[in-house]
C-alpha cells in the first residue's frame, strides 16, 4: 500500500506562501486568457487546459533548482508558466506567432525552454517519461546532483512507455522524480472503466521506488512530497512516484464539454479549487488578507491580458521565407 | 592514415572506441552491448575500456532506452543505442518518429539532438520474418532523421564516425549478413565518411544499378557476370538513403539509359520507387528503357531456406533483369 503524503506543516514565511499563491494564480489567469483567446479566434487547433490543477506544477517546481531538467505533457502549460517561460511567448507560440517560445513551430502541446529547464512537451501520451529517465541519467553521469522530473496523467501510466521507464529508471537507480497527476480521466473514460487500482502510486512496489499519495491542490503539501522525492535523488537514493490526486475543470481539451462527468463529482472538486483551498489557508493563518490575494488574481488577470495582446502583435511566419530548422548540420 | 584490413563488425567496434576516446560525452546503450560485447559482436571492447556507466547494458525496454536517448542528447551526451534486430524498430518507433524526428523543428531550432540509434538489420540467415527485415524503409519518410546503410567496412568505420559526430538524429543501419565480411579501413582519427551521396563501385556505360546493404556485393557479382558477356555497367552503393543524392545517379543513367534499382525490402514504398521518380523527372528523355526494380515479394520472409533464397534477390537474377531491360 502507499504511504500518504505528509499533510503541510505551517510555513511562517509569509512571502514565501504568497508567491505560491501568485504563482497557481498566473497560472489559473494565464489559462482563462487561453481560452478567452480562442473565442477571439487567436489559437488555432486544440489546447487542453489545466485549470484545477495548478497546485501540482506549482508545488513540484517550487522543490527544484534551475539546473534540474522537465517533461512534461500536451496538458502543459502550467509547469512552464510555473518555471518562469513569459507568458507573451507561450502565448505567441499557441498563436502560431514567430515571437512564440518555438517561432510557431511547436504549437500549444509543445511549449519548450531548454535554459529553464523544459527540456520536451510530449503530444503522445507517455512519451515524456524516457526522455525523463535520459535526463536523468544525464544527471547521474554529470554527477553535480540535478534532477529530472517529468509530469503525467493516470491515463499515461497505463501505456508501455511509463512502465519501461519506471522500471529503468529504479533499476538504474536514476534521480527521476516520477509525478502522476491523477485528475481521474483519461481522456473521456473515467479511470475505474480502465485501471484496476484505486490509488495508481499502489503500483510503485512493483517498479520498486517509493510511492506516495498526495492531495494535488494542497500546494503545500504537493511542495513537501515533492521536496522528499528531490533530496532523494539528490542524495543517489533513486527515484519515486508521487500521484497527486487532483480534477481539472474543463474538458480533455478545447472541444470537449466534459458531459461524460458526474456534476455532483464536478462540484464537489470545484469547491477544492486549489486557489480557494489556499486563499482560505493563508487567511486563516493571517499571512494574507482577502483583498490582497483578489489583487493577486487581478494583476495576474492583467499580466496575461498584456502578454495577449503583445503575443497577437507578433508577426504570423512567413511560408516562403520559412527554413524549416529540421537539422543543425542540414 | 593507415590501411587495415578489418571485419565489417570489427570497424563498427573500432569507430565507436575512437569516438568514445576521443569525446567523454559519446556513450553507448542497448541490450547485452557491454559486457557480452553485443549479440552480434558489434560492440566488443567498449565494456572493458571504458566500463559499464558508458557501455550500457539496459532491460528489454526500446521504449524506454530509445527514449533515453534523447534525453541524454538534450542534455549534452551523445548517445549511440543498438537496436538489436532492425525488426525490433517497431517497439520504438514512437518515440524515434514522434520524439526524436521531430523534436528540434517542434522547438523552433533550439535544440539539437546528437544521437544515433544503430540498427542490425536483414536476411539471409534463416532468422525468420521477425528477425530479418532490413529496416532501411521503415523511417525512410520521415523528416527529422538522417539515414545511411553502410556495406563495407570502410562505411561502416567511416560513416559512423562522421553519424556520432553529427549534432542530429542518425539511424545507422547495418546488414548482419555483412558483419563478418572483410575489407580495407582507412583507419585515422578524423577519418570521417560522409552522410551524404552515393558510391560508384563497378563502371560501364550499358546499365545503371543501384543498390544497398546487402544486395552491393549481389550487384557487384551480377556486374562482373555481366562483364565477362561484354555488358560493362555502372553500379551505385546507395549508402545514405535520407537525405537521399541521386545526382550522380542520373549522370549515369544520362549516359547508359537503362536503370535497375535493387533493395531487399518491399518495392512498394521502396527507396527503389524514390530514385525512379527521380530520375524519370531528370532524365526521361535519356531512357531507352522502362525502369526496373527488384526487391522482395509481397510476403514476409520465410524461414525454410529454398523459400528464403528465393524471395531475395542474387546476382544472377540482378544479371537477368539487366538483360531483360537491354533486350
Amino acid at each position: 500500500m502507499a504511504q500518504s503524503g505528509k499533510s503541510a506543516r505551517a510555513k511562517t514565511d509569509s512571502k514565501a506562501l504568497i508567491a505560491l499563491y501568485r504563482e497557481m494564480a498566473r497560472i489559473r489567469e494565464f489559462e482563462e486568457q487561453v481560452q478567452k483567446s480562442y473565442l477571439e479566434g487567436l489559437v488555432h487547433g486544440t489546447t487542453h487546459l489545466c485549470q484545477g490543477q495548478e497546485a501540482v506544477p506549482v508545488g513540484v517546481a517550487a522543490a527544484l533548482k534551475p539546473e534540474d531538467r522537465l517533461t512534461y505533457t500536451y496538458r502543459g502549460h502550467g509547469v512552464c508558466i510555473a518555471r518562469g517561460m513569459s507568458m507573451a511567448e507561450a502565448l505567441g507560440e499557441i498563436f502560431g506567432r514567430t515571437g512564440g517560445v518555438s517561432r510557431g513551430l511547436g504549437g500549444s502541446m509543445h511549449l519548450t525552454d531548454a535554459e529553464r529547464g523544459l527540456i520536451g512537451s510530449f503530444g503522445i501520451v507517455g512519451a515524456g517519461l524516457p526522455c525523463a529517465v535520459g535526463a536523468g541519467l544525464a544527471a547521474q553521469l554529470d554527477g553535480k546532483k540535478a534532477v529530472s522530473v517529468t509530469f503525467f496523467g493516470d491515463g499515461a501510466a497505463n501505456i508501455g512507455a511509463a512502465h519501461e521507464s519506471m522500471n529503468m529508471a529504479a533499476i538504474w537507480h536514476l534521480p527521476v522524480i516520477f509525478v502522476l497527476e491523477n485528475n481521474l480521466y483519461g481522456e473521456f473514460s473515467r479511470i475505474n472503466h480502465t485501471t484496476p487500482l484505486e490509488d495508481l502510486a499502489d503500483r510503485a512496489a512493483a517498479y520498486a521506488m517509493p510511492g506516495v499519495v498526495v492531495d494535488g491542490n494542497n500546494v503545500l503539501a504537493v511542495k513537501e512530497t515533492a521536496q522528499e522525492a528531490v533530496a532523494r535523488a539528490r542524495a543517489g537514493k533513486g527515484p519515486t512516484l508521487i500521484e497527486a490526486k487532483t480534477y481539472r475543470h474543463r474538458g480533455h481539451s478545447r472541444t470537449d464539454p466534459a458531459k461524460y462527468r458526474d456534476e455532483k463529482e464536478v462540484q464537489a472538486w470545484l469547491a477544492r479549487d486549489p486557489l480557494v483551498l489556499f486563499a482560505q489557508h493563508l487567511t486563516k493563518g493571517k499571512h494574507a488578507r482577502k483583498v490582497e490575494l483578489d489583487k493577486i488574481v487581478e494583476e495576474a488577470r492583467a499580466e496575461a491580458a498584456k502578454a495577449a495582446e503583445e503575443a497577437a502583435a507578433s508577426p504570423w511566419p512567413e511560408p516562403r521565407d520559412f527554413t524549416p530548422e529540421t537539422f543543425a548540420a542540414p | 592514415m593507415d590501411t587495415v584490413e578489418l571485419t565489417y563488425r570489427q570497424a563498427l567496434s573500432l569507430a565507436v572506441t575512437e569516438e568514445m576516446r576521443r569525446d567523454p560525452s559519446v556513450l553507448v546503450m542497448g541490450e547485452d552491448i557491454g559486457a557480452s560485447g553485443g549479440p552480434l559482436k558489434t560492440t566488443e571492447g567498449l565494456y572493458e575500456e571504458f566500463g559499464p556507466a558508458r557501455v550500457r547494458d539496459t532491460p528489454i525496454s526500446e521504449n524506454a532506452f530509445v527514449g533515453a536517448a534523447l534525453g541524454l542528447a538534450l542534455c549534452g551526451y551523445r548517445p549511440i543505442v543498438e537496436i538489436m534486430f532492425a525488426d525490433f524498430l517497431g517497439v520504438c518507433y514512437d518515440q524515434i518518429v514522434n520524439s526524436i524526428a521531430k523534436h528540434r523543428f517542434m522547438s523552433g531550432g533550439r535544440m539539437d539532438v546528437p544521437l544515433v540509434i544503430r540498427v542490425i538489420g536483414g536476411g539471409g540467415l534463416r532468422f525468420g520474418a521477425q528477425h530479418s527485415q532490413t529496416g532501411e524503409t521503415w523511417l525512410l519518410p520521415i523528416p527529422g532523421l538522417k539515414i545511411v546503410a553502410a556495406s563495407t567496412p570502410e562505411q561502416a568505420y567511416g560513416m559512423l564516425k562522421s553519424a556520432i559526430r553529427d549534432p542530429d538524429p542518425v539511424v545507422f543501419i547495418e546488414h548482419k549478413a555483412l558483419l563478418g565480411t572483410k575489407g580495407k579501413v582507412h583507419v585515422g582519427p578524423d577519418n570521417l565518411l560522409p552522410l551524404r551521396g552515393t558510391d560508384l563501385v563497378s563502371e560501364g556505360d550499358r546499365a545503371t544499378i543501384v543498390a544497398s546493404l546487402g544486395m552491393v556485393p549481389k550487384a557487384r557479382e551480377a556486374a562482373e557476370i555481366l562483364g565477362r558477356e561484354g555488358i560493362d555497367v555502372d553500379v551505385f552503393d546507395l549508402r545514405a538513403l535520407r537525405p537521399m543524392e541521386t545526382g550522380d545517379i542520373v549522370e549515369s543513367v544520362k549516359r547508359t539509359a537503362h536503370l535497375l534499382t535493387v533493395e531487399e525490402i518491399s518495392l512498394v514504398g521502396g527507396w527503389g520507387a524514390e530514385v525512379v521518380a527521380r530520375t524519370v523527372a531528370e532524365a526521361f528523355e535519356y531512357l531507352d528503357a522502362p525502369p526496373m526494380r527488384l526487391g522482395l515479394p509481397e510476403h514476409p520472409l520465410p524461414y525454410s531456406p529454398p523459400l528464403e533464397d528465393a524471395a531475395i534477390p542474387d546476382a544472377e537474377r540482378i544479371a537477368g533483369a539487366v538483360r531483360d531491360m537491354l533486350k
